[in-house]
C-alpha cells in the first residue's frame, strides 16, 4: 500500500447556472456543466499534468482544487482533511490556506498593479503567516533568491518587469508560504520559449529543493510531458484518460487523446497520420447524462456510445480510459 | 529555389524606425526576403523581433509613430512602400488578405459576421447585395463553419475563438489574394483547431496559388506549415533557408538557440537550453552592428564589422560572421 495520497479529490462537480429559473414554469435554470464526476489523486512529490481543450473544465478544476472556489457536488480531502465542508470565503483565512497555493495563468494581470514586487510577495506572508518586519524581510528575501529575483527588481510594479520576471515574482509569492501543493495553471503560456525553458528548469528545482506538489494545468502536450509524473486527460468537464504522462502521450488509448497529441506540431515537420479532430466540442449546457461527452467528434463512436456514458476502466501501467472501445496498445 | 518572377512579393532592405519620446528606436533594419507564388514563408523570432512590424509595414498600417525609412517591397508591379494610401486601400482585402492576431478584437463586434464578410465582397469582388450575401455564407462553409446559412447572422460573441478565427480567414481570403499575411493565426487557439485553421489555410494557398508570410513564435508549427523559413531578431532577419534545410543545419547562432529551447515529442528538461540575454535596447545609439552579438557564444573580432546577409548555400542566407 502507498502511503496516503496529499491530494484526493473524489466524485467532484461544478456546475454554473445560466440564466433564471423560468418562474411560470417552474423548469430549473439551465447548468453549464463545467466539471464532472471528476476523481484523482495527487501524491506527495508528485506532479500530475491537466491537459485539455479550452473549455474543457481544466482551470475551473484547478480553481476548486485551490479552493477559490466551492464544489456543487463531491469530495476534496487534502493531508486527511475533507475540505469542501469549509466554503471558499472562510477557507481564506484558514491555516491550511498556506498550504495550497496557486500561480496563475498571467502574473501580469493576476498581481495588484499598485504592489512592487517585494509587495507581491510580502503580502500573504503577512497575512497568512503573520511575519513582519525583519522577519518578514528575511522571508521575502529567501523566496526572492531561491526564484531567481535580484533584489534590484524588489522596488518595480509589474508592468516595469518583463514577463520572465513577472513570472519570477507570481511563484515567488506562492512558494514563499512554503505550500504542500502548488497548483500551476498556465505557468508559461505568455512567455516566449526560450523564458519558458528557465521558468521550466525554476519550477524543477524548486520541486526537488522544497518538496512540493504540482498540478500543472497546461495545453502544451510538450511542456506537460517534460514536467509531469503523470497526466490527466479532461474533455467537456470529465476525465477521459490518466496515466503516465510518458505512456499516455506515446500510446493515447483513448480517440479524443490521440486526436490531441496527432495536432502537435511537430519540429522534424513530420505531420501525424492520425485524422484531424474536426468539428468542435458540443455544448457543455446540461449535457444528455447517458451519452459519451466525446459522441459526435469521435471518429470511432457507435450508437452505443449514445446509451452508454463510459466509465474509466483501469489497464496496466497505472492507466485508467473512459471509452467502450480503448484495447491495450 | 524559386524562378526569379515567380515571387509574388520581394522585399528589398525594409527599414522602420519608431519615434518615441525617448528616441528612436530601429525596429527594422534592411529585412528582405522573397514570397513564391503558393509558398507559404514562415517569420518567427521572439516577441519584440519585429514580425508584426514588418507585416504592418508592408500593408500600410504602421501607427502614427512609426516610419519607413528604407526599403522596397514589390508586389505583382507595385511597390507597396511607395503607394499611396488610396492605393494600399484597393490593395488591402482585395490583393493582400491579413490575418490579425486575436480573431474576437480584430472583428467588428456589433455586425454579424456574413454582412462582415459580405462588405468584403461588395467593396473587393464587386459583388451586389443579394450575390455578397449568399457568397459570404459560400465562404463560411469553405472555411467549414456548420450550418453557415445560420451562423451568417451571428456576432462575434457568439461564436467560439476557433469560429471566430475561421471567420477572419474567410474575410482575409474572401476576394481570393495573391498573397496572405497571417499574423500569429493560432495563438490562444487549441492545437486541434489550429490544426483545423492551418488546414484551410494550406488548401486556399494550394488552390489559388497564394503565397502566405505566416508569423509565428512556434517553431514546430512553422516547421510544419512552411517551405521557408525566415528567423527575426532585434528587426534583423539573421537566417532564411528552406525549411527543411534550416531545421536540418542550422547555422545562425540564434536559430540554433531558439530550436535548443523548443520543447519537443523526445527528450528531457535537461536537454532544453535558454538563450543567453534578452534583445538589446534599439533605441541604444551605439548598437553594435549585429544586434545579436552581445547575447552570442560564437563571437569573434570579425562581428564588430558591418553585418552582411551571405550566402552559404544555394538559398541558404546568414547574418553572421562565424556561422556553425
Amino acid at each position: 500500500m502507498e502511503h496516503p495520497p496529499l491530494l484526493d479529490v473524489a466524485e467532484l462537480c461544478k456546475r454554473f447556472p445560466i440564466g433564471r429559473r423560468s418562474w411560470r414554469k417552474g423548469t430549473p435554470a439551465p447548468m453549464v456543466h463545467a466539471v464532472d464526476d471528476v476523481s484523482l489523486v495527487v501524491q506527495r512529490g508528485e506532479t500530475l499534468g491537466l491537459v485539455g481543450e479550452s473549455g474543457c473544465g481544466k482551470s475551473t478544476l484547478a480553481r476548486l482544487l485551490a479552493r477559490l472556489s466551492d464544489a456543487t457536488e463531491g469530495s476534496i480531502r487534502f493531508a486527511g482533511r475533507e475540505l469542501t465542508e469549509l466554503p471558499a470565503s472562510k477557507f481564506a483565512r484558514d491555516p491550511d490556506r498556506a498550504r495550497i497555493q496557486i500561480v496563475f495563468q498571467d502574473a501580469g494581470e493576476s498581481i495588484n498593479p499598485r504592489f512592487t514586487a517585494y509587495d507581491a510577495i510580502a503580502d500573504a506572508l503577512h497575512h497568512l503567516k503573520g511575519f513582519s518586519g525583519s522577519a518578514l524581510r528575511a522571508q521575502v528575501d529567501e523566496a526572492a533568491e531561491l526564484c531567481g529575483l535580484p533584489l534590484a527588481l524588489w522596488e518595480r510594479f509589474p508592468h516595469q518587469l518583463s514577463g520572465g520576471q513577472r513570472a519570477r515574482v507570481g511563484i515567488a509569492r506562492a512558494i514563499a508560504l512554503r505550500p504542500e501543493l502548488l497548483i500551476l495553471d498556465e505557468p508559461t503560456a505568455a512567455l516566449d520559449v526560450s523564458v519558458q525553458v528557465t521558468i521550466l528548469k525554476l519550477l524543477e528545482r524548486l520541486k526537488t529543493q522544497l518538496g512540493i506538489s504540482y498540478i500543472f494545468v497546461s495545453h502544451d502536450l510538450n511542456v506537460v510531458r517534460l514536467l509531469c509524473d503523470r497526466v490527466v486527460v479532461m474533455y467537456l468537464g470529465r476525465i477521459v484518460e490518466v496515466g503516465p504522462a510518458q505512456a499516455v502521450f506515446d500510446a493515447p488509448l483513448h480517440p479524443y487523446t490521440r486526436g490531441l497529441v496527432a495536432a502537435v506540431p511537430r519540429l522534424d515537420g513530420v505531420r501525424s497520420a492520425t485524422p484531424r479532430l474536426s468539428g468542435d466540442p458540443r455544448s457543455p449546457i446540461d449535457p444528455d447524462p447517458n451519452a459519451c461527452r466525446f459522441h459526435g467528434r469521435c471518429p470511432i463512436g457507435t450508437d452505443r456510445c449514445t446509451a452508454a456514458m463510459p466509465a474509466l476502466r483501469s489497464f496496466p501501467d497505472r492507466r485508467e480510459v473512459a471509452c467502450h472501445f480503448a484495447v491495450e496498445g | 529555389m524559386m524562378a526569379a518572377g515567380a515571387n509574388v512579393l520581394a522585399v528589398d532592405g525594409l527599414s522602420v524606425a519608431f519615434r518615441t519620446r525617448a528616441g528612436t528606436v530601429a525596429a527594422l533594419d534592411r529585412v528582405s526576403f522573397t514570397v513564391g507564388k503558393g509558398e507559404t514563408l514562415a517569420l518567427v523570432g521572439e516577441s519584440g523581433s519585429g514580425k508584426s512590424v514588418t507585416a504592418y509595414a508592408l500593408l500600410g498600417l504602421l501607427d502614427a509613430a512609426g516610419r519607413v525609412t528604407g526599403g522596397s517591397a514589390s508586389f505583382e508591379g507595385d511597390d507597396l512602400l511607395r503607394a499611396s494610401p488610396r492605393e494600399l486601400a484597393s490593395i488591402r482585402g482585395r490583393r493582400v488578405g491579413m490575418i490579425f492576431q486575436n480573431p474576437r478584437a480584430a472583428l467588428n463586434p456589433i455586425r454579424p459576421i456574413g454582412r462582415q464578410i459580405a462588405d468584403v465582397l461588395r467593396r473587393h469582388a464587386g459583388l451586389g447585395p443579394r450575390a455578397a450575401k449568399a457568397a459570404a455564407v459560400e465562404k463560411l462553409r469553405e472555411v467549414g463553419i456548420p450550418d453557415p446559412a445560420r451562423r451568417a447572422a451571428a456576432y462575434p460573441f457568439e461564436l467560439s475563438g476557433g469560429m471566430c478565427q475561421r471567420v477572419m480567414i474567410a474575410i482575409a481570403v474572401a476576394a481570393s489574394p495573391a498573397l496572405l499575411i497571417a499574423d500569429e493565426p493560432t495563438t490562444g487557439l487549441d492545437v486541434t483547431t489550429q490544426a483545423v485553421a492551418m488546414d484551410i489555410m494550406a488548401r486556399l494557398a494550394a488552390e489559388n496559388g497564394m503565397g502566405t508570410i505566416l508569423i509565428t513564435h512556434d517553431l514546430a508549427l512553422a516547421a510544419e506549415r512552411s517551405q521557408r523559413i525566415a528567423v527575426m531578431h532585434a528587426g534583423h532577419i539573421v537566417e532564411d533557408a528552406p525549411t527543411a534545410e534550416l531545421l536540418a543545419h542550422p547555422r545562425h547562432p540564434y536559430t540554433r538557440g531558439l530550436l535548443a529551447a523548443t520543447p519537443t515529442a523526445a527528450g528531457t528538461l535537461d536537454d532544453l537550453h535558454s538563450v543567453p540575454g534578452g534583445l538589446p535596447d534599439l533605441r541604444r545609439a551605439d548598437l553594435p552592428p549585429c544586434r545579436y552579438a552581445e547575447r552570442c557564444e560564437r563571437r569573434v573580432p570579425g562581428c564588430d564589422d558591418p553585418l552582411a546577409w551571405r550566402e552559404l548555400t544555394p538559398g541558404h542566407l546568414v547574418a553572421c560572421w562565424n556561422p556553425a
